[in-house]
């Protein structure tokens, strides 16, 4: 990495590889380049893993993914068993197994034609019925009709794993720079230019994981992705006496919920609103309708007080796909964002194929259904499709 | 009248019926216009001049001493306005959105929206916590808490109590408890006794004010009650609830039997509801602490929204109703009606007047700004969530925390029940003394709703699967992490 530092004008740092954005993503990116030894330098707007990446809900799961990111979970699965040696802290991950919920016979068919699907790609899910969901936990209402059940999936603390992946970096040699903007970023035909306040990094290669902001950099080299913002309505409880011993999802989407080995159930649905360009807060309607379906849900927490609410900002894919590879304008330059909604479990994963398609050219994790190119030729009803929720 | 003060149709909202809030609404109704009072307790008054509840009949001299004038007759004119003003007992606000505040009714556990164009902030103060070894011990209170047992309980925290910290209040209480017939075994003042020498020719500008700490100060020591200067606290000790108290004074440990401490340094202002409104907020020197910004008619950042009271800034409860009036009239020449000009600049000069005078109480109490550096590891730094004062260190120095959200965000300090407001102030100092910057440069915890916890009781009785969030088979089905 050279310095090359002139009196007068700003800091001008040279290096292999610049990433814009320190969320679970970029993170990881930079600590698999620095495991090959590739310089990396990464820049934060904010503060590493502050933003979407560390105020989600903490979902680790594979269930319930579109088939084409289940190589990817898989992946990434056997990454979060190594997370201690990896980013130095446990990160609260816990494999308290997965359910998800059925409320009517569409769902619990649809459960099941999920199950069959993700038999193909090795991810054992069991389906139960009302009498084996009840037997397995009784805290949950009669509500639910049945389940489908992945042992191995759980939850983790994003606060804590998603800056601990940048620190981790960082201990291997990354030069990170948080609270740095970048207003411009240039190609002279070599390098990429990336301009912040105080600082012009120049690198040959690029990789874009600016998140919910992703899409702005890409349009900067003429790829245009159609991505929307939403903000995850995320809520907590007071530690409460334990009780839910596996992460809840419902078919359909609607609300998900975890307890924490402290107490607090970790409870997000619904959407929220922005107040800002970054910023956004919960939605007041949202908030009492998650409470609404969480106590009608689970009956432990009828005499449980909420006590703290957020949200954030998520960047959304009308067919809930991330953009992950490279660019098919710019040589050198390499994507990874748009995960609505679902990028914390898959992240660490994402990094290390970023890493990957640089030091190697490719990656031997199929990535082809993440391409950007698939928006020049997407139809109309691709564009049409909503996404209802998601918690990061 | 202006044609966006004449679109105005929404009555004024004042959130807190304390000194500010009820001088507020008065303000307002004398110009003929009927508020909104919403109220967090039984009956207005707020902290300093609370009401008993009824069937409760202690004397109003034996309650509130040299203010029992004020607080009756601040009381009398809560009772006045309540068939002019819609007055909302047991009503929380605990977030706002669009326009709406959203309120819980405490009592009754549900949830009632409130619209407002022009809104009233007067959300008072707390204790201000230090924390130390054995504080959250049972038998152990701030200052503001064994006050309202008294007040409002007509109960002592103890049989043989303790008051340690510094502030007016530390004086006012022990007077108070003496009074109601409780031993007082010590006062402890945190504060050596030459600030008060030094402080004193500053604090005759608030001869009232002063004459009355000076009598509490001399009637305690009249009947024998030990006063100790300079002295810090080190621990509260027992095994299931307090026995005995220990302190330092001039390096010598010293300790003392007791079975109720009452604690605090001073008040720190209740700012969410500022922060939920977008209300722009600065550093305050005199305060020690970030507080929303206003005018010197009360007016907030953002439009529609005055501050006033000790929620905006700690000046004590006169000052409260004169900030409360004059919010008001800011309010009311706003909405384009003519205001007594001499009024206002009466109200103007005896807020600056009070403000100099705060000056002198702030050298007369200062903040213990050792404490920061004496506190042990292994106090107990947020009791919500059982951070010592140790890994808060640890985390600072270890990840060169330098805001206070990046402190909450990894040691969970401020992320429990309380959200901060009672160990924020003292974390907020950690991180300044352990990161090598200012108070003020460590910034301030963003509030997030709801401002106390919220129920659950309060979501609907699910009759039916609500159609809002979609708990069927959906065609696109959305998922999460």
């Amino acid at each position: 990495m050279t310095d090359i530092h002139t009196p007068g004008s700003k800091r001008t740092l040279g290096t292999d590889v610049v990433i814009v954005g320190g969320g679970i993503v970029g993170a990881s990116a930079a600590l698999a380049l620095r495991q090959k030894g590739i310089a990396v330098v990464l820049l934060e707007r904010d503060v590493c893993g502050s933003r979407s990446s560390g105020i989600n809900y903490g979902g680790v799961r594979r269930q319930g993914r579109l088939a084409a990111q289940l190589p990817l979970s898989q992946r990434a699965h056997h990454i979060w068993a190594r997370l201690p040696e990896l980013i130095g802290i446990d990160g609260e991950y816990v494999r308290s197994g997965h359910l998800k919920l059925g409320v009517c016979a569409a769902d619990m068919a649809s459960l099941e034609n999920y199950a069959q699907m993700a038999a193909r790609y090795d991810l054992p899910l069991e389906i139960l019925d009302q009498q084996q969901l009840r037997r397995r936990f009784p805290w949950i209402s009669q509500r639910a009709i049945g389940g489908s059940y992945c042992a191995e999936d759980g939850h983790a603390n994003p606060r804590l794993v998603s800056p601990a992946f940048a620190h981790a970096a960082g201990r291997l040699g990354a030069q990170i720079f948080d609270q740095t903007p970048v207003s411009r970023i240039e190609h002279d035909g070599q390098r990429f230019i990336v301009d912040c306040p105080q600082l012009q990094v120049r690198a040959p290669l690029l990789i874009n994981c600016a998140g919910a902001w992703g899409h702005r950099i890409a349009a900067w080299f003429d790829e245009q992705v159609p991505l929307q913002v939403s903000c995850p309505n995320m809520t907590v409880t007071e530690p409460l006496p334990l009780f839910m011993d596996a992460s809840i999802g419902i078919e359909g989407g609607s609300i998900y919920a975890r307890q924490v080995s402290r107490g607090n159930c970790v409870i997000g649905g619904g959407q929220g609103y922005t107040t800002s360009d970054t910023t956004a807060r919960p939605g007041r309607e949202a908030v009492l309708e998650l409470m609404k379906v969480a106590s009608g849900l689970f009956p432990a927490l009828a005499s449980a007080h909420l006590i703290r609410f957020w949200s954030g900002i998520e960047g959304n894919i009308p067919d809930r796909n991330p953009v992950v590879g490279p660019s098919h304008t710019t040589p050198g330059l390499f994507h990874g964002f748009g995960f609505c909604g679902a990028g914390f479990q898959i992240g660490p994963a994402v990094g290390e194929v970023l890493a990957e398609l640089i030091d190697d050219g490719h990656t031997p994790t199929p990535i082809d259904a993440f391409a950007i190119n698939r928006f020049s030729t997407a139809s109309s009803t691709l564009m049409s499709t909503t996404i209802v929720s998601g918690d990061e | 009248m202006s044609s966006a003060a004449s679109l105005t149709t929404l009555p004024p909202v004042i959130v807190g019926a304390g000194p500010a809030g009820i001088r507020a609404a008065e303000t307002l109704v004398r110009a003929g216009l009927r508020p909104v009072l919403i109220d967090e307790t039984a009956k207005g008054g707020g902290q300093i001049y609370r009401q008993q509840p009824d069937g409760f009949s202690r004397p109003a001299k034996a309650l509130y001493g040299f203010e029992a004038s004020r607080a009756e007759a601040l009381h009398a004119s809560w009772r006045a306005l309540l068939d002019q003003v819609d007055y909302r007992p047991h009503t929380l606000v605990w977030n706002s959105e669009g326009g709406e505040l959203d309120l819980l009714q405490v009592r009754e556990q549900h949830y009632d929206g409130q619209p407002w164009q022009q809104l009233i902030l007067a959300t008072g103060a707390t204790d201000r916590i230090l924390p130390f070894q054995g504080w959250t011990l049972p038998g152990v209170y701030t200052l503001g808490a064994a006050q309202i047992a008294l007040k409002y309980q007509a109960t002592a925290i103890g049989s043989r109590v303790v008051f340690a910290g510094t502030g007016p209040l530390l004086y006012l209480i022990a007077y108070q408890y003496a009074k109601a017939g409780v031993e007082v075994a010590a006062v402890l003042d945190s504060a050596p006794f030459s600030a008060k020498l030094q402080a004193t020719p500053a604090m005759l500008k608030g001869p009232a004010v002063f004459a009355k700490g000076l009598w509490y100060l001399g009637w305690l020591k009249a009947r024998g009650i030990r006063i100790e200067y300079d002295a810090h606290l080190l621990a509260a000790s027992g095994d299931q609830r307090l026995t005995a108290v220990r302190w330092r004074q001039q390096g010598q440990e010293q300790q003392l039997d007791c079975d109720g401490l009452g604690f605090g340094y001073a008040l720190r202002s209740e700012t969410q509801l500022a922060d939920i409104l977008d209300c722009r907020f600065q550093f305050d020197e005199l305060n020690r602490a970030w507080l929303p910004v206003r005018d010197a008619m009360g007016r907030s950042s953002r439009d529609g929204v005055y501050l006033a009271g000790d929620g905006a800034g700690i000046m004590g409860a006169d000052a409260a109703e004169w900030a409360g009036e004059l919010a008001a009239l800011a309010l009311l020449q706003d909405s384009g009606r003519a205001v007594d000009a001499t009024r206002v600049s009466q109200l103007q000069q005896q807020l600056a007047r009070t403000r100099q005078f705060r000056q002198a109480l702030e050298d007369a109490f200062p903040f213990p700004e050792q404490w920061v550096h004496e506190v042990a590891d292994d106090v107990v730094l947020c009791r919500c969530e059982n951070v010592t004062v140790g890994e808060a260190r640890r985390l600072i120095s270890e990840l060169s925390l330098q805001d206070m959200n990046r402190l909450k965000a990894h040691s969970r300090v401020g992320m429990g029940r309380c959200q901060g407001r009672m160990c924020g102030l003292a974390a907020a100092e950690l991180l300044a003394a352990t990161s090598g910057q200012s108070v003020a440069d460590a910034g301030r915890l963003r509030a997030q709703a709801p401002v106390k916890p919220l129920p659950y009781a309060i979501a609907p009785t699910v009759q039916q699967w609500s159609p809002a969030l979609p708990v069927t088979a959906v065609a696109e089905e959305a998922d999460h992490d």
